[in-house]
């Protein structure tokens, strides 16, 4: 087993949504066994960033991709208009798909123009930007059910290579129609996380990162709260927020692939003033 | 503005477009300033409209180990793959670093959508996708990055980038990133995208597509021709030895160190966001601008060092009106900018691969395409836009590709002695 390169992220801006954890207060407390689900579970969120006609109409992708992007960025103090993004989903939309490919089976010439451009990958990331005024760089990743780890190793390189900070957006929905034949994605579930290239006074968490392969192994969630989000195709993100939750010191891997893997590895909090002191 | 990148070298590349199969039928299409859109015949119900369409895609059989994958993406990404000895300059890079120092980082707009498409056509009697097409691999963005590991086994960092027409050029920037970090030694970036009706009929609903083959920068452009395409590229961060760069055939390679090809190179890259709207650019072109801007900083070069500009070109009334103005405004009379949309077709989430290899034929053999089917050029075109092809020496080249949710990436591409300089 072998770790290449060793970096670091500093994380700013912590946000988690599912119907039975909306929000990262409720998410955290049931994580840390502290609190109880939502009951009954929430409603999907409604963007703020998009106009009254909009928000009712958007995909739930792009409802619950605003709604944790906005939540972290403004934990993290940054202006949203100022972080380059990486929005990451297994699957994207299903039911927009659904609707594309049940469409064109019968009648492919009242295809919704507006359908279409949500369709998409990139449709969350197109819309956070146009909400916020962000003009800087935004990316949209899929990698099968390693996506969230797959995501989070982009928009970390990012942080590292150009020194900056970078919002992280994951989600993914509930598979519907005759996809869900061969589509596995459960409910609906974001994250999304602000990474900064350096401490500073908002630090939350820190953590070295470095690629490690040989066979990788997925964690189990540990809470019954993170289990019964098993089912959706963004759970590989659970046992790191988990972890944030609960403040555990050992390393953590997620499997970017069946033989690679993202080792996340915490670090201890310094206080930004010891931190310049330690450095000096 | 970004801090100027190390050069990444391109140790080998290759594009399958509806010009033929591998880099030489595209560079013949081009010197030839040959279109080879075709009447649209895909699928049951054709709508009346031109387009890019790869050849003998019906017939490619995938090798028995990867079969599972099969669909008409995989298909078109094997082909691909095959053409140019790429897939043997991969195993070398694989020997060379080992399979998990080799990322794979792919762009598509749709992936294997056309396989969920046929699915929806053929449910059995409980609504559920036929047997036979049940791969859920394959019904998934995923599907092509994921595929194309496997073909080539390699075991690092594997991801598909989905945002719509840059997709293949922001491969690029992403696996420049992992080199400079040294997560891996080489990077397999490219894209694929194959027609299907989610973007045939999805473009006609947005009242985008033509009736005609398309005639980018024209004064009476009436919307985009589609295609299908794949294209890669292999990056290393060390310059590559000698061996390893693949001379073209029957070029007077070994007479003597002047006449080999000079190395090729990714010099810099840009990206952006309009923030205006979904499926139309913003109107001053500053998202597009800002790309240009970034690219040509990391690339620490001045728009006048430019000497070819690959245009995102679709033949929108939109994007070329914006395209137009910004490279009236930001480059030299003596740039030549063309789209080789005309030949090839918009191949979406592929776009960005195909123009970044007629970037390196274009370096590599002094040729500067035209614009295929153009007859009159729009006002709003300077002097740098060309119909007609040229000869001449090409030391830099700058590829546009601005997609939906006004997503743009700016390539640079120059020879070993620009980057060296």
């Amino acid at each position: 087993m072998k770790a290449h390169g060793a970096n670091a992220f500093f994380v700013e801006g912590i946000a988690f949504w599912a119907p039975t954890l909306p929000g990262w207060p409720v998410a955290r407390a049931a994580f840390r066994g502290e609190g109880s689900p939502a009951d009954p579970p929430a409603k999907r969120p409604a963007p703020e960033l998009l106009h009254a006609a909009e928000r009712r109409r958007a995909p739930d992708t792009v409802a619950l991709a605003l709604d944790v992007a906005a939540a972290a960025v403004h934990e993290s103090g940054h202006a949203p208009g100022s972080l380059p993004s990486v929005f990451t989903s297994a699957h994207g939309d299903l039911a927009v798909n659904d609707y594309m490919c049940r469409t064109l089976a019968s009648t492919p010439t009242l295809i919704s123009p507006t359908k279409f451009h949500n369709s998409v990958h990139n449709a969350a990331a197109g819309y956070w930007t146009i909400g916020t005024g962000c003009m800087e760089a935004s990316s949209a990743l899929s990698a099968f059910e390693s996506s969230f780890a797959a995501g989070l190793l982009e928009a970390a390189t990012q942080c590292a290579a150009d020194v900056r900070p970078v919002l992280l957006a994951a989600f993914d929905v509930e598979a519907t129609g005759p996809l869900a034949t061969v589509t596995t994605s459960a409910g609906l579930l974001a994250m999304a996380l602000v990474l900064a290239p350096e401490p500073s006074a908002r630090t939350i968490a820190a953590f070295d990162w470095s690629l490690a392969s040989g066979a990788s192994v997925a964690v189990a969630p540990a809470s019954a709260a993170a289990r019964a989000l098993a089912g959706n195709a963004m759970a590989d993100a659970l046992p790191l927020f988990e972890r944030l939750a609960c403040g555990s010191t050992g390393e953590l891997r997620l499997p970017l692939s069946a033989t690679l893997s993202l080792r996340l590895v915490p670090k201890p909090l310094a206080l930004p003033g010891s931190e310049r002191r330690a450095s000096s | 503005m970004p801090q100027p990148i190390a050069p990444i070298s391109i140790a080998a590349y290759t594009a399958t477009t509806a010009a033929g199969v591998g880099k030489h039928e595209l560079l013949s299409a081009l010197r030839e300033h040959r279109s080879a859109l075709t009447p649209n015949d895909f699928g049951p119900d054709p709508l009346p409209t031109w387009i890019g369409r790869v050849a003998g895609l019906e017939s490619v059989a995938l090798p028995e180990p990867l079969a599972d994958w099969d669909c008409r993406n995989n298909r078109l990404a094997w082909l691909g793959l095959e053409a140019d000895g790429f897939i043997h300059a991969v195993h070398a890079a694989r020997e060379r670093y080992g399979a998990a120092r080799v990322a794979v980082v792919l762009g598509t707009s749709t992936s294997s959508i056309g396989a969920t498409e046929d699915a929806y056509r053929a449910l059995d009697v409980d609504g559920r996708f036929p047997e036979g097409n049940r791969n859920r691999l394959v019904h998934t963005p995923h599907s092509l990055a994921n595929f194309v590991q496997q073909a080539l086994a390699l075991e690092g960092p594997c991801v598909t980038i989905s945002t719509a027409c840059s997709s293949s050029a922001k491969v690029f920037a992403s696996a420049e990133r992992m080199l400079r970090l040294g997560l891996v030694d080489a990077a397999v970036v490219g894209g694929v995208d194959t027609l299907c009706g989610s973007v045939l009929f999805g473009f006609n609903a947005l009242q985008l597509v033509s009736p005609a083959p398309c005639r980018p920068f024209d004064a009476e452009r009436d919307g985009i021709s589609l295609g299908e395409a794949a294209g890669f590229a292999l990056l290393e961060r060390e310059a590559p030895t000698l061996s390893a760069v693949a001379a073209p055939r029957g070029d007077a390679a070994g007479l003597g160190q002047a006449r080999r090809p000079a190395g090729l190179y990714l010099l810099g890259y840009g990206e952006s966001s309009d923030a205006h709207h979904m499926s139309t650019p913003h109107p001053g072109g500053l998202g597009a601008e800002r790309a240009l801007d970034d690219a040509l900083a990391r690339a620490g070069i001045d728009a006048s060092a430019v000497d070819h500009i690959n245009l995102h070109g679709t033949a929108s009334t939109k994007n070329d009106e914006v395209e137009a103005a910004l490279i009236a405004r930001r480059f030299p009379a003596a740039a030549h900018a063309s789209s080789t949309k005309g030949v090839t077709g918009h191949t979406l989430g592929a776009a960005g691969i195909v123009e970044a290899a007629a970037s390196l034929l274009a370096i590599e053999h002094g040729f500067l395409p035209g614009t295929v089917n153009t007859r009159s050029l729009d006002a709003a075109c300077g002097p740098q836009v060309r119909t007609a092809p040229a000869e001449n020496e090409v030391r830099v080249v700058v590829s546009n590709s601005f997609g939906f949710g006004g997503n743009n990436c700016v390539l640079v591409f120059g020879r070993g002695e620009t980057a060296l300089t």
